[in-house]
């Protein structure tokens, strides 16, 4: 009887067959990079608003702290993005006829809120809370990034679950002293590991990896 | 749609009470139906979901077809999982106000008006959305805890069948154009002084509204203010008017009494003041330690009420006999005044020892007791009770009386015949209807809707665009009680001025608003109006402080009612003052109460309500007539049985009920059902009480036939599952055994040793959490399951996925039974998740969904759940609630607003349940971490434990030796459920204890 398949078939039997579990272990790599890309989680991308503000400007250049903007960040769960109200207090005596900050004029008149686009979003089964962050000694440019260098707002951390559990497991790595916690000029020192241990212990931090910490 | 399950299997209820009769000991039963114990009932209660439950039966196209669509959109459904986090907008205020920080909530004080009458709350508000009932701690009506109806009333606020819109026969029309039209049709009336100009509304104890009645009827002096409640006051009015010449309001002090007499009065659970008696009345009963002290509760009622469950002794009698027997009562304390002749068919009867203990117990306690009527029972019990109360020297001290709170203290259902009468004869030009819904709920033989038709000009203010708003030509839509500035008074007088939390949502006006309009200042806000009285009251230059303090604390101070020193006067003859004595009773009688959770039918839209399962019963969904057992077995019924009942030539069909511990003979119907027009929720649901209801016998009367139909009407009880299975689930005792054997609760439930296990124990340091639940305190209100689902974001099922044991609810509270199936005694246990810390729940997850806290919680992570519901299967307490469907309204804007934002709204196929308010826990550890403290002992209250009116869920860290939880698990009472299973769970209870009259238990 003539033969249906090909001899090659042979080997390229065998070598799918061996070579398998090769295939599927990197289709699983692929899958899990994918999922930790910059693409999955948006990190390092710079958004587009309806204003261009500028972190750059405003933080880097005139050296606003990040409190005036971000009201509740020590009280609340939410650290929240400033009203029109705060922009006007400058903008409505500096650059108040400029184009580019039309909207926010606008915005002011008509009474109507402007729609930012939510650059650092959990999914919503996720509840983080700003103000113990910052209570226990997390800086605001440990998990945002160097914001005064951001002439449009990115995600610089990718957020996903592993990144939080990264510190909440290894606090020492990443904790300072709270004084510095608003600083955007503060670079861990050489001796951070000992330092981060000191304010563990001095701060109370918990390396808290329960469930329910985050998810309720 | 057809039911999911097989029709209802035969209860034989003789085999029942042999089977009762022949054990021995102290033998609990869940249900009826577990002692039938029958085949048929094993998929009843076995099963946690009955057989064929997870068929398909909505779905006419069958299962194939549901394959097909399925398969088609798999692979769209399957990709969702794969995309990225959609991005979404943030928007801020454009000027933030001051106290606002986002992700906190606000607190402000109110009062919930129950039937005007005010239960004084804090409302938590999320970036100005009240989300969240709670009581209020210095308001002398809540104590800090609320009932089901409070906690139910946020979402009414949220109804999206509330009425939006100003109507004029149908046609949108704004204010201005009803002012006009109000004007015009007044300008007659001033000619005759408001000749034709009638004023409807319910109860109200607004100070304000009174004067603004007050005025307009100045200005009107022909006009008539008309009151009407189906559910009122009526009979204590009456009453009190015999007895005191007045309409008094009257008040019982429980914490100082140590006996108490209920006349079928179901005070612990009903009324304005069933928080503030719970929290009394438990207080005297708990049993710690060496402190065993327990005052002694009697009740004589016809239904079973969570009042009847915790008397020590109870009587069912029927409803027309409860005079009879508060005669009796009367003539052995030799109370003056009333006649008592009623009493000899009762003290030659079967009760007369019962009678005479209790009258022995009563007069032992002079000064330090209390006769409470019911209050749907006759004025003639009323009278005999102030009879009793004022011999026994108990006014002033237990029993209060005050002025009345209502400023217009008529008989209601005199003021509605009046009404009628007056349409009936052409005298209303004008009625305005404020609140009420007289089309829906007035007495039958009053023939109101059609007389209401007489009337040229017809306005109506409400809620919703209910039934009465249909036969009126102008609907006004009513600004919910949240929304609007107003005043009310608590039950001891205390008042409140309430304050809006949201602007009103739709075009809601106040009925403030409405009657200025009749005024003389027209277009002044409720905030004026309000305020500008208040002014006139406390005038002087502080008033501005006065009244911001008055507004934020919930209270007006020293504004309670002074309590009256009047003397019981000795009326003529008792029989003159009540209504024509109903004849001897003739076949059976039938009984009319309010619903417990939806009233009079106000609640009827409200799906938390609906779903809320009836104390004892707990039906949802629908009401039925309640029979006794025995009266069911005579008549040949069974559950579920369609029956027609032929009343007075009215005739209504309902399905029977049967309720251990209802009086024989006796049939009760809720009112507050089959409404028309109540909105998407309640339409349709349950039958019409009220087309039987006459004027002349409004609480109870006779003559009541029962025809049997043939067919039936499935109920959807929440009780079945759960069976007993001679398992020490319910431990119960006397005070006298508490006494002389502390320990007896531990030796029924004998906890495993540590050691009995493989695992190495996990040490807690740090916070361990727990709670204890004092079976003692339960009073059965199932507020804590409201509180639970207002709190989490609990969704509402429906009636057919209740048939199927889908209930959500995270709290249940069970009711357990032991002795005769006629007068059983009657055991509520609470079952949240008992956070076991041997768990068999989390052992059992695949993709570890569930597991254990590092300080004892049982936490559920929704979004790997995948919805094996092994986590439930496993579970011994089956306080897993799964999402079979899209349960959670999605889509209305409404009910969004309602959702608490601390709390995710979980979607279909994840497994939930109760987290310890794990939110609340958090928020209390980050507070106290941020002051560098610990987190003190009550700073965490579980929405459950905040609710209860008896105080009788306590939370806490057990590792504290000084937490209120931790002594609680110390006393001897305390004991784990289940225990032998090992799975030492965090939620204790303590043993219910009872204290009997030894003169009655012996006898």
């Amino acid at each position: 009887m003539s033969q249906i398949f090909h001899h090659s078939t042979n080997t390229l039997s065998r070598l799918s067959i061996f070579g398998g579990i090769f295939i599927v272990a990197f289709l699983v790599w692929a899958w899990a990079e994918l999922n930790a890309s910059t693409y999955a989680t948006r990190a390092k991308v710079p958004v587009e608003q309806p204003v261009p503000f500028s972190h750059e400007h405003h933080v880097g250049g005139l050296g606003i702290d990040c409190r005036y903007c971000h009201t509740t960040v020590e009280n609340s769960s939410f650290a929240n993005i400033p009203p029109t109200k705060t922009c006007m207090n400058c903008h409505s005596q500096i650059w108040s006829t400029a184009p580019m900050l039309e909207p926010v004029r606008e915005s002011f008149r008509t009474d109507k809120s402007i729609r930012w686009i939510r650059v650092h979003d959990l999914p919503d089964y996720v509840y983080f809370n700003h103000s113990i962050h910052v209570a226990k000694g997390v800086g605001c440019t440990t998990c945002h990034g160097q914001v005064n260098k951001m002439p449009l707002m990115w995600q610089e951390s990718s957020l996903q679950m592993t990144w939080c559990l990264e510190c909440h497991r290894h606090p020492e790595r990443f904790v300072r002293p709270r004084s510095e916690v608003f600083s955007v000029t503060y670079t861990p020192p050489a001796d951070q590991l000992e330092l981060g241990r000191k304010l563990v212990k001095e701060y109370h931090i918990q390396s808290l990896t329960s469930c329910s910490t985050c998810h309720r | 749609m057809t039911t999911p399950r097989k029709p209802y299997p035969y209860l034989d209820l003789a085999s029942i009470r042999a089977r009762l009769d022949a054990s021995r000991g102290r033998e609990y039963w869940r249900s009826l139906e577990e002692l039938a114990n029958t085949e048929g009932f094993e998929e009843l209660l076995e099963r946690e979901f009955p057989r064929q439950a997870a068929e398909w039966n909505d779905d006419a196209a069958g299962r194939r077809q549901f394959l097909k669509v399925m398969g088609a959109s798999l692979a769209l459904a399957g990709l969702s999982a794969c995309t990225r986090q959609p991005t979404e907008t943030i928007m801020p205020y454009v000027r933030q106000p001051e106290e606002v920080i986002p992700g906190r909530p606000l607190f402000f004080a109110t009062a919930v008006p129950n039937m005007a009458v005010a239960m004084g709350v804090l409302v938590e508000s999320h970036l100005g959305r009240p989300t969240k009932i709670e009581g209020n701690p210095e308001h002398p009506a809540s104590l800090g805890a609320t009932d089901a109806m409070t906690q139910a009333a946020v979402l009414d606020l949220y109804d999206p069948d509330r009425s939006q819109t100003l109507t004029y026969l149908g046609d949108i029309r704004p204010w201005s154009s009803f002012l006009g039209a109000a004007r015009e049709a007044l300008g007659p009336q001033s000619a005759t002084g408001g000749a034709g100009l009638r004023f409807l509304t319910g109860a109200t104890t607004s100070p304000t509204l009174a004067d603004q009645f007050h005025a307009v009827l100045q200005k009107f002096p022909k006009a008539k203010w008309h009151r009407y409640e189906p559910a009122g006051r009526h009979a204590s009015r009456t009453a009190a008017r015999q007895a005191f010449g007045e309409p008094l309001n009257t008040y019982y002090q429980l914490d100082k009494a140590d006996v108490i007499l209920s006349l079928d009065a179901d005070f612990l659970c009903t009324g304005p003041a069933n928080v503030r008696y719970a929290r009394d009345f438990t207080a005297r009963r708990r049993v710690r330690g060496q402190q065993t002290g327990m005052n002694r509760l009697y009740v004589v009622e016809s239904t079973a009420t969570p009042t009847g469950a915790k008397a020590d002794h109870r009587l069912p009698l029927r409803a027309v006999d409860i005079e009879a027997f508060a005669a009796a009562i009367a003539a052995g304390i030799g109370a003056h005044g009333v006649d008592t002749s009623a009493s000899s068919q009762m003290t030659a009867g079967p009760h007369a020892k019962w009678i005479a203990a209790v009258v022995r117990d009563l007069q032992q306690h002079r000064g330090a007791s209390a006769v409470i009527p019911g209050e749907q029972q006759s004025p003639a019990v009323h009278l005999l009770a102030h009879a009793i109360n004022d011999a026994l020297g108990n006014t002033g001290k237990t029993v209060i009386h005050t002025d009345p709170l209502d400023p217009n203290p008529v008989d209601d259902f005199n003021s509605l015949r009046e009404l009628a009468e007056d349409m009936e004869a052409g005298k209303v030009e004008m009625l305005v209807i404020v609140g009420g819904n007289p089309v829906y709920n007035a007495p039958v033989d009053f023939a109101f809707s059609q007389r209401m038709s007489k009337v040229k000009l017809r306005i109506h203010m409400g809620l919703y665009a209910d039934e009465t708003s249909e036969l009126c030509q102008w609907h006004i839509p009513e600004a919910h009680f949240l929304e609007t500035w107003s005043d009310a008074r608590a039950y001891d007088g205390t008042v409140t001025i309430m304050q809006p939390l949201i602007m009103p949502l739709y075009f809601g006006r106040s009925v403030h608003e409405l009657l200025a309009a009749f005024g003389d200042q027209p277009n002044q806000t409720p905030y004026e109006i309000v305020k500008a009285y208040w002014n006139r009251q406390h005038p002087g230059a502080d008033f501005e402080d006065w009244w911001r303090k008055a507004v934020h604390d919930g209270i007006v101070p020293n504004s309670a009612l002074a309590a009256r020193p009047v003397t019981f006067k000795a009326a003529s003859t008792g029989t003159s003052a009540a209504p024509a004595k109903p004849a001897p009773a003739q076949g059976l009688e039938i009984v009319f109460r309010p619903d417990p959770f939806i009233f009079d039918g106000r609640f009827a839209n409200n799906g938390w309500l609906q779903e809320l399962p009836r104390p004892l019963t707990t039906l949802t969904w629908d009401n039925a007539a309640f029979v006794s057992p025995r009266t069911a077995e005579r008549l040949g019924l069974q559950n579920e049985d369609l029956v027609e009942l032929n009343y007075r030539g009215r005739k209504v069909k309902a399905p029977v009920w049967m309720v251990p511990g209802h009086a024989d003979e006796s049939v009760t119907v809720h009112l507050g059902y089959g409404r028309t027009s109540a909105g998407r929720v309640g339409n349709g649901v349950g039958f019409n009480a009220y087309a039987l209801r006459t004027s002349d016998a409004p609480s109870f009367g006779s003559g009541l036939e029962i025809v049997k139909t043939g067919s039936k009407y499935p109920l959807a009880p929440t009780q079945f599952a759960h069976m007993m299975e001679g398992r020490a689930i319910v431990i119960s005792g006397e005070i006298d055994e508490y006494r002389k054997n502390p320990g007896f609760a531990k030796e029924k439930a004998e906890e495993p040793p540590k050691e009995l296990t493989i695992y190495p124990g996990f040490k807690y340091e740090g916070y361990a959490w727990g709670m204890a639940i004092d079976q003692t305190a339960c009073v059965g209100c199932n507020a804590c399951m409201v509180a639970c689902q207002a709190e989490n974001n609990i969704p509402v099922v429906g009636k057919e996925q209740v048939l199927m044991r889908r209930a959500m609810h995270w709290i249940r509270v069970d009711s357990y039974y032991k002795g005769p199936v006629d007068n059983p005694e009657t055991y509520f246990q609470p079952v949240p998740c008992m956070h076991c810390e041997n768990a068999p729940c989390e052992l059992v997850c695949p993709v570890q969904a569930t597991n254990h806290s590092a300080e004892g919680l049982n936490d559920m992570v929704y979004n790997r759940c995948v919805g094996t519901r092994y986590c439930g299967n496993n579970c011994p307490y089956k306080v897993r609630r799964f999402n079979f469907f899209l349960y959670s309204d999605w889509n209305t804007p409404s009910l969004k607003l309602q959702r608490n934002p601390d709390v995710s709204v979980r979607s279909r196929g994840v497994m939930e349940k109760c987290t310890y308010c794990v939110q609340r826990i958090n928020e209390a550890k980050i507070d106290a971490e941020k002051e560098g403290r610990p987190v003190r002992d009550g700073e965490i209250a579980t929405a459950c434990e905040a609710a209860c009116p008896a105080q009788a869920i306590v939370f806490g860290n057990v590792n504290d030796p000084a937490s209120r939880v931790a002594k609680l698990k110390a006393e001897q009472l305390n004991y784990s459920l289940l225990a032998e299973l090992n799975t030492r769970p965090r939620t204790t209870y303590l043993a219910a204890l009872r204290n009997p009259n030894p003169e009655i238990e012996n006898s």
